[in-house]
């Protein structure tokens, strides 16, 4: 187990120094594809049974060895790794090399970014974790900032790097306060913090590994950054990096912290969570670019994860250990749908925006005929995401909402309150994301094409086929599979909750104990296939006559001229206005929409406009105070510079009788 | 062993009893909505005639159309059918009741409406994107009231399963309810919206631009717009059976027993079905269509309508 978790570690480091010479790229991205394999042998090894105990490396900083290990947690989310990892790879070494700086810059990163993120991952001291939390962030942004050397995609990039070195010292100062005794797991799990320092580990945490997450109001970075990288970098940001950070938020806040923390831990993410499912869910309904959408998507998804991670907690809190088990299956099970689901749409809009052209869903449309592989994975991953039965993403929301349905067991009524109204956000946020599957697959590949490009697509082949393959392969699976996979990571419950504790599953269904509420998506997938085979041959059995094809009926409209061989592409539907009973009904609650419009005045012969223009809340009230305090901060200090220096002597000397005061304070208490 | 053999047979009479029953509910509801606004109506079985009849014609694909348009109206009707299966009408204890949960019927539902939006999508029609559209921004606000709802049936029977629920309000443990009522006036504007009935949406237009469900309809023909046509009609049969198994479940069979008792409910399941029949004519024929940009604000009523029962509902039962 060591031997190949230290294979595959050299390996990724060795093809960073190969991917910077920019030599054979494609060969170097399948090694990649080839580490990420035997990671995921490795973390399918370790949960079935054979885990590494924290083991001493023989480097590491100056006072401890840094230590690695492979617990059932971290082997299950080794699994997700590899599961986006394995496709995102391959679909790099099937995609045309970018000219060649940029494939440098790429093929440096690309590797170390999977290594960084692996490192999170296996590590078992403060140390190793943060250092690998910081190759992962600083990897990911050379895979942003190489694409875009100047304009607003750099700028992107420098937002991206501002939020991560903002996540990077939270987490720093969290593991300062957590490791009094010693930054090794084992040591700090000795001395589980409490009081103040308890509630700022909670508070810091959820800075760090909540705004590489993208919790509201810190998500405005992840539907600008996710999307601005190569399709393979997007995917592994959205589908595994978010998911190491969710990881990190799991380790320190369930596991480190120990487990006598109060009820009201939970509360803050539960509603954190929340607020960012919708938010998500709602700017995916609005983005006009299919892979920023998908970015909004993960937002989505994340916070119904952090909505179960915050319920685990607080059922934890209130001694209800099976419904805590309930949630956190409901968070690990859904981690892993994500993954394969998110890695999968993903892939498939990197194949739209390279073999159709476009990234605007305005210049695509009717891809179903030119591209039936892709499209068919893509309703595939769109259909899970959709949280539709019996698709793998069902079986995860069925078990979260569940556990939000459970809420009202704990005694208290400001918990039960707060369930129902996270059910009924849940529930929207839910209802949300199947609209904005609905209007990425309507748009980019069911209806006419838009342009002359999308017209002539073709379809994905060869390794670029085998790519979207895998995760569509992987998510089939999970939808029938779900209650053995979770039972396979049942061992990762009980490393968070107790010995006694275990997956919500009995043989191939998932169930809820005494409850008595139970979905076996093997049983839902068979009768509705039976189902829809029974009434298809009924009907036609009545019904034999084949249908012919005619010009699109369209109400009476009438059909296109000749010279328009797709139709006028104005009269379909377009992105924005698919959009927009979602933006006049709930837009605001996200953005801050401003519309205008523009009437021609009395027989001038100019068209009416209308303008929408929108921006995230999270700028307005949340990083441009920040900047309008950072310049009066700036310019409050300027004011410094011109004081005489009787003044300048006073401030030292107030400073100093404060140090001193505070250190006198200190020694005393 | 009998037992097995009693669910069995149950659930077989009972997908045959709704698949048969559908379509004359639809009937009968247009019957009284003309004899309510002083019309004769038509005969009861007219939506079976219309069903065979399209049925045996050729139905024409637009040029644009994909597999979808073949393949979305058996999808979404395979779905309903499954979740109308789910729910109990004559007798509790059906084969497939320990599957019967309420969140897997919203998500069979859901995966129809995906379905139904999709095919509105496939060939290229600004009519069908339209309606696709404000279905899905419909669904947002009513999924969440009836989880909301489902969330009140659990505090009362404990868990989601729609058998269970059905069961513990039959044994009149629970009493009468303000919450109750209260969730039951949100289950009833959702599924006014789910089934495109006024004032959400007007099932008996077609080619206006407020319509929802038929705008995604338009391109169907021949047996696909038939099978629509079903599909439309069994989810109102489901929501009508839905209302009567959670708030009329008085003469339901027990599970496990005979025929008899199975007699006895179904003669009180006709009834109940014709009641809420009954009310969904007065209803539309007294109230007003709204406009679309309306419903919302329609159904976020029956949100906080949802929320106000999970409330009392917690004070009342004293659980904190």
């Amino acid at each position: 187990m060591l031997t190949l978790l230290g294979l595959c570690f050299l390996a990724l480091l060795g093809l960073a120094v190969w991917g910077g010479s920019g030599r054979m790229p494609r060969a170097m991205f399948l090694g990649c594809a080839a580490c990420m394999a035997g990671l995921g042998l490795a973390g399918g090894l370790a949960l079935a049974g054979g885990e590494l105990p924290p083991t001493p490396l023989p480097i590491g900083p100056p006072w401890a060895p840094s230590l690695i290990a492979l617990d059932a947690l971290s082997a299950w989310f080794l699994l997700i790794l590899a599961l986006v990892g394995l496709p995102a790879s391959l679909f790099a070494a099937a995609s045309p090399p970018p000219p060649a700086p940029v494939a440098r810059a790429e093929g440096a990163a690309f590797p170390l970014f999977l290594a960084g993120m692996a490192a999170v991952i296996v590590a078992a001291d403060g140390f190793s974790l943060l250092l690998g939390f910081e190759a992962m962030s600083l990897a990911s942004w050379g895979l942003i900032a190489a694409r875009h050397p100047r304009g607003p995609g750099r700028r992107t990039a420098r937002l991206y790097l501002g939020f991560a070195i903002f996540s990077g010292l939270c987490l720093i100062a969290g593991f300062a306060l957590l490791a009094p005794a010693g930054l090794g797991f084992a040591a700090i799990r000795t001395a589980p913090p409490e009081g103040w320092r308890a509630g700022m580990v909670l508070v810091l945490v959820l800075l760090g590994a909540g705004s590489k997450i993208g919790l509201a109001p810190f998500h405005v970075w992840l539907p600008l950054a996710h999307p601005a990288a190569a399709t393979p970098a997007s995917a592994l940001m959205s589908g595994a990096m978010v998911k190491v950070a969710l990881y990190v938020m799991l380790r320190m806040l369930m596991d480190l912290s120990g487990p006598a923390q109060p009820l009201w831990w939970g509360l803050p993410l539960v509603a954190v969570g929340a607020a960012t499912a919708l938010i998500g869910a709602l700017r995916a309904n609005l983005e006009q670019d299919i892979k920023a959408a998908l970015a909004c998507s993960t937002l989505e998804n994340m916070g119904l994860m952090v909505v179960g991670l915050g319920l685990a907690l607080v059922f934890r809190g209130a001694d209800l250990r099976p419904l805590a088990a309930l949630a956190l299956g409901a968070v690990l099970l859904h981690a892993l749908n994500h993954a394969g689901f998110k890695s999968l749409l993903f892939l498939c809009a990197g194949a739209v925006a390279s073999l159709a052209g476009s990234r605007d869903p305005d210049r695509l449309g009717g891809l179903i005929h030119r591209m039936p592989w892709v499209a068919g994975c893509a309703m595939l991953g769109a259909a899970s995401a959709a949280a539709l039965p019996p698709f793998s993403g069902f079986a995860s929301e069925w078990l979260l909402l569940q556990s939000l349905i459970q809420g009202w067991r704990v005694a208290e009524m400001s918990v039960q309150l707060l369930a129902a109204a996270t059910l009924a956000v849940a529930g929207m946020a839910i209802g949300l994301a199947a609209a904005a599957m609905v209007r990425f697959l309507g748009l980019v590949f069911l209806g006419r094409p838009r342009t002359p490009m999308a017209a002539g697509a073709r379809d994905a082949t060869g390794l670029m086929r085998a790519a979207l393959l895998i995760p569509a392969a992987a998510s089939a699976l999970l939808a029938v599979l779900a209650a053995p996979m979770l039972a396979l990571g049942g061992g990762a419950i009980r490393v968070l909750l107790g010995a006694n504790a275990h997956a919500p599953v009995t043989g191939f269904d998932l169930v809820l104990g005494e409850v008595g509420a139970r979905y076996a998506p093997w049983a839902v997938a068979g009768l509705l296939a039976l189902a829809v085979v029974l009434i298809a041959f009924a009907v036609r059995r009545r019904s034999k006559l084949e249908p012919t094809r005619g010009p699109a009926w369209d109400g009476g409209f009438m059909p296109p001229p000749a010279h328009l061989p797709f139709g006028d592409p104005l009269s379909q539907v377009s992105a924005a206005g698919l959009g927009q009973p979602i933006r006049r009904s709930l837009g605001a609650i996200a953005l801050g929409i401003v519309e205008r419009h523009e009437v021609a005045p009395p027989g001038s012969a100019l068209p009416a406009a209308l303008r929408v223009e929108a921006e995230d809340r999270g700028f307005t009230h949340v990083l441009q105070p920040l900047t309008r305090l950072r310049r009066t901060l700036s310019r409050e200090a300027e004011l410094l510079r011109n004081l005489t220096l009787r003044v300048y002597l006073s401030i030292s000397f107030g400073t100093l009788v404060v140090l001193l005061a505070l250190v006198a304070l200190l020694e005393r208490g | 062993m009998l037992v097995a053999f009693g669910s069995l047979i149950t659930q077989i009479l009972h997908v045959a009893l709704i698949l048969a029953a559908a379509p004359v509910i639809v009937g009968v509801v247009r019957w009284l909505k003309a004899r309510l606004m002083g019309r004769r109506g038509p005969h009861l079985l007219q939506p079976w005639r219309d069903l065979l009849k399209l049925l045996r014609k050729r139905p024409v694909l637009a040029e644009s159309a994909s597999l979808v348009s073949s393949v979305a109206p058996y999808l979404a009707f395979g779905a309903t059918a499954l979740a109308a299966a789910l729910i109990p009408s004559f007798a509790q204890g059906m084969l497939l009741a320990p599957m019967a949960d309420l969140v897997l019927i919203g998500g069979l539902l859901a995966l129809a409406r995906v379905a139904l939006a999709l095919n509105g999508h496939d060939a290229g029609t600004p009519f069908g994107g339209m309606g696709a559209a404000r279905e899905m921004t419909f669904a947002v606000f009513a999924e969440p009231a009836l989880l909301v709802c489902v969330m009140v049936f659990a505090v009362l029977a404990g868990g989601s399963n729609i058998d269970a629920i059905g069961a513990a309000l039959r044994e009149g443990a629970m009493g009468m309810r303000v919450s109750l009522l209260f969730a039951g006036l949100a289950l009833v504007g959702v599924m006014l919206a789910e089934n495109a009935r006024i004032p959400v949406d007007n099932p008996a237009t077609h080619l206006e631009l407020t319509m929802v469900h038929e705008a995604m309809l338009l391109e169907a023909s021949g047996r696909h717009l038939a099978v629509w046509e079903m599909q439309a009609a069994l989810k109102l049969t489901l929501w009508f059976a839905l209302l009567a198994a959670i708030f009329l479940p008085f003469g339901t069979a027990p599970a496990g027993s005979g025929p008899l008792a199975w007699a006895i409910g179904l003669g009180l399941w006709v009834v109940k079905m014709a009641l809420l029949a009954f009310g969904l004519a007065f209803f539309e024929s007294a109230v007003a269509k709204m406009r679309v940009f309306r419903v919302p604000d329609f159904l976020g009523a029956a949100l906080l309508l949802a929320l106000l029962a999970a409330a009392l509902i917690f004070v009342s039962t004293g659980l904190a």
